[in-house]
């Protein structure tokens, strides 16, 4: 792309940013979508995924946040003494009143003298975090910041969101554009207050407007963002070798995709809902750390999520010759979806601490 | 009430950070300062690298108090590459059966819960299986 000259709507910092490192995680555990379905519906319907991933009795987002963090701190090779910021989003944070970000701080490694905290903004607070990186790296108030999506789903037992709601995400460090596996060439945000999902506070599961979920919600706010960066950057999707969407099921990101002028050849790299189910804060950000697995230097990637609420943030990303070495320094995400043990309804409701044991 | 014995410790439990003697150059785990080779003094932090195997272990089905919903749960003695055995809970085994030498490595992971759900999280290192690519 012609350097784009300074759109009011991009979000493009002085100092141009990428992504340094990456990294996923997805737990072992996988239930698939039939056993759903024999427990609520006599087997009768069909699920919208193959399986989800869950999480083991002592995962959350915490323990996941690490995990994926680590491998982005191996792929970008520098010692988290270096960080600036760390910063979690999710939808299933562990504490309701106590950051996740200070733990996986300590147990990086990182030093005090940082920023941390965690984000919420339904399934995009991860790629809002990265969009508060790009400020504070691209201001020269930090040279590498640490952002992550990453959730163990939740989803009311017997509701459709249980076929689906999955456990898993991903980690980036952001940094300086002439140290980046990826450049990030811009981003743009789009909000509206929608009443498409939600949980109120000391609530366990989230309640949906079912009318609210696909057209005035999903659809509009990702393809008003991916629309909108497409036509700042005076870019077209075929300048895209990859696109990745927000992924509740395989459905929303196909036909989103293909109303914004994508074809499945760009899309499927980096749809994973199919096999790990829909990760949330995690799912287009997992999604982009197993295209960038396979990227070439050169290819372009649009991103965009979408968080209920609503909104959705899109990037344009450019990968650079440094994939070439930095990708094999941590497990692939195809590695971590190959590591999989079924387990029954049983079993996930033990899991997923839906079995009341006092 | 058991609060600050928990964050003190956080540096060794989350990170496996532990000590290398500068005389004798051994590495000790858990830190104590003094070296149990050369009873020299050892205050020099040392980043284990996590890899390890199975020396030996057990399965608890009755776990002690504050354990009780992780149950049953794999304990093992886990040799260090560099040396000292610490013991810890194996995790992720998924239907992987546990075998001497086995070889694992560390993950930081949810330990208990301090009383109820109310009670603060305590996490720590575990280990599992490493039976999965290992990044080149
Ligand atoms: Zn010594």
């Amino acid at each position: 792309m012609a350097a784009p000259e300074k759109s009011p709507l991009l979000l493009i910092p002085d100092r141009q940013v990428g992504f340094i490192g990456y990294g996923a995680y997805v737990p072992r555990y996988r239930l698939p979508g039939s056993a759903v379905s024999h427990i609520w519906r006599f087997g009768e319907s069909g699920s919208p995924v193959k399986e989800k991933a869950v999480a083991g009795l002592d995962e959350d987002v915490i323990t996941m946040s690490i995990e994926a963090a680590r491998n982005a701190l191996a792929r970008a090779g520098i010692p988290a003494r270096e960080l600036r910021a760390v910063w979690v989003g999710s939808e299933s944070h562990p504490y309701a009143v106590k950051p996740s970000g200070t733990v996986v701080a300590e147990a990086l490694g990182a030093s005090s003298s940082i920023s941390a905290g965690d984000w919420q903004f339904a399934c995009k607070a991860g790629t809002e975090a990265i969009v508060a990186a790009m400020g504070l790296v691209g201001s020269g108030m930090g040279r590498y910041a640490l952002a992550i999506g990453m959730d163990t789903a939740q989803g009311k037992p017997g509701d459709a969101l249980e076929y689906t709601a999955g456990s898993g995400g991903a980690a980036y460090i952001v940094g300086p554009a002439d140290e980046a596996l990826a450049v990030i060439e811009a981003a743009y945000s789009f909000v509206s207050d929608t009443p498409d999902f939600w949980r109120r506070q000391e609530q366990k599961y989230p309640e949906h407007g079912q009318r609210f979920t696909g057209d005035p919600a999903y659809f509009k706010h990702i393809q008003a963002a991916a629309e909108t960066l497409l036509r700042e950057t005076r870019t077209t999707p075929a300048d895209y070798r990859y696109a990745v969407f927000h992924q509740p099921n395989p459905k929303f990101p196909q036909r989103a995709g293909k109303a914004l002028g994508f074809n499945d050849e760009q899309i499927k790299d980096g749809l994973l809902v199919p096999v790990i189910g829909n990760t949330y804060a995690g799912a287009a950000l997992i999604g982009l750390t197993a295209v960038l697995d396979i990227a070439q230097p050169g290819d372009r990637v649009l991103v965009t999520s979408f968080g209920s609420g609503a909104g959705s943030d899109a990037f344009a990303l450019r990968v650079t010759d440094a994939i070439l070495e930095r990708r094999g320094k941590a497990r692939s995400t195809a590695d971590y979806i190959t590591r999989r043990t079924e387990i029954d309804y049983g079993t996930y409701v033990r899991f997923r601490g839906k079995l009341a044991m006092r | 009430m058991e609060i600050p014995r928990h964050w003190r410790i956080n540096p060794q439990r989350y990170e496996l950070i532990g000590e290398e003697c500068p005389h004798c150059k051994i590495k000790i785990f858990p830190p104590r300062d003094v070296c149990p080779n050369c009873g020299g003094e050892a205050k020099e932090e040392y980043t284990f690298s996590g890899r390890g195997e199975v020396y030996s272990f057990t399965t608890l089905y009755d776990g002690p108090a504050g354990f009780e919903e992780m149950t049953p749960y794999t304990v093992a003695l886990v040799k260090l590459e560099e040396g000292p055995v610490v013991t810890a809970q194996l995790t992720d085994l998924g239907s992987t059966g546990v075998e001497i030498g086995m070889p694992v490595e560390m993950v930081t992971r949810r330990i208990r819960s301090d009383g109820d759900e109310r009670g603060m999280l305590i996490y720590g290192y575990k280990f599992r299986p490493v039976g999965f690519t290992t990044a080149k």
